[in-house]
């Protein structure tokens, strides 16, 4: 694990790192650096597909909600007025798709991201609290196939970090 | 001690950034959780919140003795049947407004101003939207049956009126206050594990770590929480504006006149966001001052959000003219008499002074002397938020108190108890303000770390 002090330097370190070979790593920094989550090899996130999915429940709910008490459930004939008048059922409609992709928006990322999850190994490492302040760290894990404790503490040094560190995991 | 006693090591400089010049990472980090963790609690603080306690314990007061005794404690009867009750709902709703669009509306525009008055507008939305739904639950008169108006197969085999527009409020409203709820904890979440990270007192590390839900600032967390924000700000945006349009059609759909007009949607939803912002100048003047915030909140923001006032002010006044000019020209009796009724009716002095809060005044925001002063600027929003209160009392009041029939015609004074409920709801708005305040970081810390970071690569640019 290595430590840096610029968001240039941590982005260059997870470029080179993926040159090099290593697969497994994780980058952290206190806030979102361009390009840091595809230099560590991460693309795109499903939480959009499970958003969407959330706004078409939610709008069928919606619907389906105001639909089936006036029509199938107590319909009531006020001056032959049409059972299914859509245009009045919009506005709830409308609400719960927001409702609904706003809910699966938050519980989505909160899954994805493993959470809640108060330990993780990386917490052990010198100086971490420091990641949701001013520094930036690149962690290459021992289970990535190129890992080698010697190696990989040289390859990091190469990188100009304040510091490299092990951590147990 | 006083948090204005404590040392502040960079003297105070009024820029016309975004932000000062000179700030880091480390800086706007500390600057930020300090005013949290480590700023002793200033007597100023513990006097308004005594303060805000007291009016809320007013509030238990009044919500006390309109439960036990019912509404008829308050000034409404019938034809007056809506009151101080939905004046204020609709005024507390209006204010909330405006956090929502800093939040949602400015972030999908990109606009780097948002992020120092972003947090607290939110939580002030939040602590609008709670004291709003006070009122139409306490207006129930038997509120304890509110679920009825939840969609639930009851042994009845009855159903809300999904046709109505105050059944389609209560989905709005409460939509609102769940994504407005979701959307700022998600913003939060980097910002609680700074705390987590800088907290030395052993509960506040356990509590902050708890609710950061072991956030560490991975490439993944990032990316997916970018995602996540920019989703919310595009779903909030449109709800924000339905909201309010939903709030009107309570009028709207009604055939009284001054009602059933098909300007009031977009009249509302501008009438929101002008008290909203004047609302979140209320708040960021002082806290400005207080906590020495002026290298964050800077004139550049008081500026802007004077502009967007004065923006949204015309549009107000464009709907007031309108709205005037509609009743003369519809040819329709009523609607010509409802217009003159509020003009010169026992109303009269409520109409004119609103015109004067909120038409006349606001206009001296055309000169940039006065979004440059903050003592003037804090004037004018009290002002505006006066106006935007006395129109909602306007259109409720001066509609219901004459309609088409002489024999329905009557006189609406408030009593007491109306008074104290209202300026309970304050007490209630601003006990939860002075908690957040000492509680949550009251500026995005990690959006300002972005802010610094984008500031210095514009630097590099434009050296270059």
């Amino acid at each position: 694990m290595a430590e840096f002090e610029t968001p240039e330097q941590v982005l260059e370190a997870a470029e080179r790192a993926r040159d090099e070979g290593y697969r497994r790593m994780d980058a952290y920094s206190p806030f979102p650096v361009e390009g840091l989550a595809e230099a560590v090899g991460f693309y795109g996130t499903r939480l959009s597909t499970i958003v969407i999915c959330g706004g078409f429940l939610g709008c069928f709910t919606g619907f389906f909600l105001c639909w089936w008490p006036n029509v199938i459930g107590y319909p009531l004939n006020i001056g032959g007025k049409p059972y299914n008048s859509w245009p009045a059922f919009i506005p709830i409609t409308f609400e719960l798709t927001i409702l609904f992709s706003a809910l699966s928006t938050i519980i989505g990322m909160i899954a994805l991201n493993g959470f809640p999850m108060p330990y993780h190994p990386v917490f052990n490492a010198p100086r971490f609290d420091l990641a949701s302040r001013d520094r930036f760290f690149l962690c290459i894990e021992a289970r990535d196939p190129k890992f080698s404790v010697t190696g990989t503490r040289d390859f990091l040094l190469g990188l100009d970090p304040i510091e490299v560190s092990e951590v147990d995991s | 001690m006083d948090p204005a006693d404590v040392n502040i090591t960079t003297a105070v400089v009024e820029t016309e950034e975004v932000i000062a010049p000179g700030h880091t990472y480390t800086s706007v980090s500390d600057r930020v959780s300090d005013m949290v963790l480590t700023w002793p609690i200033g007597i100023r603080w513990a006097a308004g919140l005594a303060l805000a306690l007291g009016l809320l314990l007013a509030l238990n007061l009044a919500l006390a003795v309109v439960f036990t005794i019912g509404v008829g404690v308050w000034g409404i009867n019938i034809p007056v049947g809506w009151g101080f009750a939905i004046t204020n709902f609709v005024w507390w709703i209006g204010i909330g407004h405006a956090g929502t669009l800093i939040s949602a509306f400015l972030l999908l525009m990109r606009q780097q101003w948002r992020t120092s008055i972003n947090r607290f507008a939110e939580a002030m939305t939040i602590f609008a939207v709670a004291c709003a739904g006070l009122f139409p639950l306490a207006h129930m008169g038997r509120p304890w049956l509110f679920y009825w108006l939840l969609p639930y197969p009851d042994t009845m085999g009855t159903w809300p009126q999904f046709r109505s527009p105050l059944v389609w409020d209560v989905f709005a409203v409460s939509t609102y206050l769940t994504v407005s709820v979701i959307f700022w904890y998600t913003g939060l979440l980097p910002d609680l594990a700074t705390l987590r990270d800088r907290a030395k007192n052993r509960i506040a590390k356990v509590i902050y770590g708890m609710t950061s839900l072991g956030w560490r600032g991975s490439a993944s967390h990032w990316s997916r929480y970018e995602v996540a924000s920019l989703l919310l700000a595009g779903l909030s945006t449109p709800l924000v504006v339905s909201v309010h349009t939903v709030v009107s059609f309570d009028f709207t759909i009604a055939i009284l006149p001054g009602w059933h007009s098909t300007i009031f949607p977009p009249y509302f939803v501008a009438g929101a966001i002008y008290s909203g912002f004047a609302m979140v100048l209320t708040l960021a003047i002082p806290l400005r001052k207080y906590y020495h915030l002026e290298d964050f909140v800077t004139m550049k923001h008081l500026d802007f959000m004077g502009k967007v006032m004065l923006a949204t002010g015309l549009v107000v006044a464009y709907s007031y003219v309108m709205e005037a000019f509609m009743a003369f020209y519809s040819g329709n009796s009523y609607d010509r008499y409802m217009m003159l009724n509020r003009m010169t009716g026992p109303y009269a002095t409520t109409f004119w002074t609103l015109i004067a809060c909120n038409l006349v005044i606001p206009q001296v925001l055309w000169m940039g002397k006065f979004r440059q002063s903050p003592p003037l600027l804090f004037a004018v929003s009290l002002v505006v938020q006066t106006g935007m209160w006395l129109e909602r009392f306007v259109i409720i009041i001066t509609s219901l108190h004459r309609d088409f029939l002489p024999s329905s015609c009557g006189m609406f004074y408030p009593t007491r108890w109306d008074y104290m409920t209202f300026l309970g709801t304050l007490g209630l708005f601003f006990t939860l303000f002075y908690l957040f305040i000492r509680v949550l970081p009251m500026i995005a810390i990690h959006e300002l770390r972005d802010l610094v970071h984008k500031k210095s690569h514009e630097a590099k640019a434009a050296a270059h």
